[in-house]
């Protein structure tokens, strides 16, 4: 007898989706804004060679663009309280999207800084602005601007990435369709709704970052 | 007394010896032509003058402020000594008025009405007021460079350098550059420039430097050393640009 669909038993529970849904967009809205201002503070000291952070930044970026998400995960909650560092699952799981956007952020913006055209610097050298300056004024937007649409593209690879989170009890919307599929053993249904639900809000996501790039970092309108 | 003196300037890039020992009085009022064949160092002098290239050996006097063997306050110096560059370098996410407001308020700390008024008389100044918004992308060559002038301009600068500043331009385009620059000669600027555009440079000028091998090989009034070449070098430079 073939399957028969029934997405009812799912939208009993379209509270519990939703409200993981909203999880998830606050861990990723959470771990980008600090995620994007620990990778600036990472490209100055690399682009900057500001030592000793400039090396300290290389080895925290190699260490987590060569590990998984899911053990480095696993590490800080079930690793870290050997070390006296406990902390709840919904800590463990900003600190962990903080620390892995953090270190390919700390990349890509440093790729957006020495791309910087050698003569701009010099134009500002010499009108006399201090380094400081010239970053704030001169380097910084130009160079997010340049590397919006890959941050972009990390910050939704983050989003869909926080689905392991459900690995440690954290109730974002991944753990909430675990939840509820094992309550109706509707997995079809269950997954087919929240894969479409992720799918939206990458496209949310891409949407708001876009707009905010095009204000905000670019700042004018074209 | 002058206000730009240089005595005993030495400047490598590695093993390659590209100043060797330069002597150069600028007076104020001054507008110096600085010529010769590509590699010859005048690019390099024109930058060691507001400290874009460092000095290895010798004094850079400035309207006072000192650089002795390349150790100096630099900001002091770049606050006198202005420049333009062959390829504008305007900031690309600044208007035109933004892009002249910027150091007036961030280094001298200028109130930003203030900066803004600045701004306004600069591009007055160099023909287009009516640009105060445009971004960079949105101008051609020559406005460009006219607005990397008026940047210069805002920092009030005891001399202004320019590094080739036609060179990038199409040819239509060179005229309302050097028509800014004839103005701010007439009006007293103290100017030293690295040019290709020997007409110019004869007209303008009122000191020629023909640069050689890194030394200042020949220099004059202009129409005087460009008539009578005292040395084959630059009768040979001479006759070759007037070949083109």
């Amino acid at each position: 007898m073939a399957y028969q669909f029934d997405f009812a038993p799912v939208i009993d529970h379209a509270d519990l989706l939703l409200a993981g849904a909203g999880f998830t967009l606050a861990l990723t809205a959470v771990g980008a804004v600090f995620g994007i201002g620990l990778g600036t503070a990472g490209a100055i000291c690399r682009a900057w060679k500001l030592r000793p952070f400039d090396r300290l930044f290389g080895v925290y970026v190699e260490a987590i663009r060569n590990t998984p998400f899911l053990v480095q995960l696993f590490f800080i909650f079930f690793g870290l309280p050997a070390l006296g560092v406990r902390m709840g699952e919904w800590q463990a799981a900003v600190l962990a999207m903080v620390i892995n956007l953090g270190a390919y952020s700390t990349e890509i913006i440093r790729a957006g800084i020495e791309a910087t055209p050698r003569g701009q610097i010099e134009a500002a050298q010499s009108l006399a602005l201090t380094r400081r300056q010239i970053f704030r004024h001169v380097v910084l937007r130009p160079a997010l601007a340049k590397v919006w649409p890959a941050l972009t593209s990390q910050v939704i690879i983050v989003m869909l990435g926080s689905a392991v989170c459900s690995q440690i009890a954290t109730e974002e919307l991944t753990f909430a369709a675990n939840f509820i599929q094992s309550r109706n053993f509707r997995a079809f249904e269950t997954y087919f709704l929240t894969t479409a639900l992720y799918f939206a809000m990458a496209l949310l996501i891409r949407q708001l970052l876009m707009q905010l790039g095009r204000h905000v970092i670019v700042g004018r309108a074209r | 007394m002058s206000l730009v003196k240089i005595a005993g300037l030495h400047k490598h890039f590695g093993a390659n010896h590209v100043l060797k020992g330069i002597d150069l009085d600028v007076a104020r009022g001054d507008v110096v032509a600085l010529i010769g064949r590509s590699g010859s160092g005048k690019s390099t002098l024109l930058r060691t003058i507001n400290g874009l290239e460092s000095i290895d050996k010798g004094e850079l006097v400035v309207d006072g402020t000192a650089l002795h063997d390349g150790r100096g306050d630099l900001r002091a110096l770049r606050q006198k000594v202005g420049m333009v560059f062959q390829q504008f370098n305007l900031f690309p996410h600044l208007t035109a008025g933004q892009n002249v407001m910027l150091a007036p308020t961030v280094v001298k700390g200028t109130p930003k009405p203030e900066a803004c008024d600045i701004a306004k008389e600069m591009l007055l100044k160099v023909g287009l007021s009516d640009k105060f918004d445009s971004y960079p992308d949105q101008l051609s060559g020559g406005q460009q460079q006219r607005v990397a002038i008026a940047r210069a301009l805002a920092m009030q600068p005891k001399v202004l350098l320019c590094d080739e500043i036609t060179s990038a331009l199409d040819p239509e385009l060179v005229s309302e550059v050097l028509a800014v620059v004839r103005q701010l000669a007439t009006e007293g600027m103290t100017l030293i420039m690295v040019t290709h555009e020997m007409r110019f440079a004869r007209e303008v000028g009122n000191k020629l430097i023909f640069m050689h091998h890194g030394r200042i090989h020949e220099s004059g009034d202009p129409k005087t050393v460009f008539a009578d070449p005292q040395t084959p070098e630059l009768a040979n430079f001479v006759g070759a640009v007037q070949a083109a």
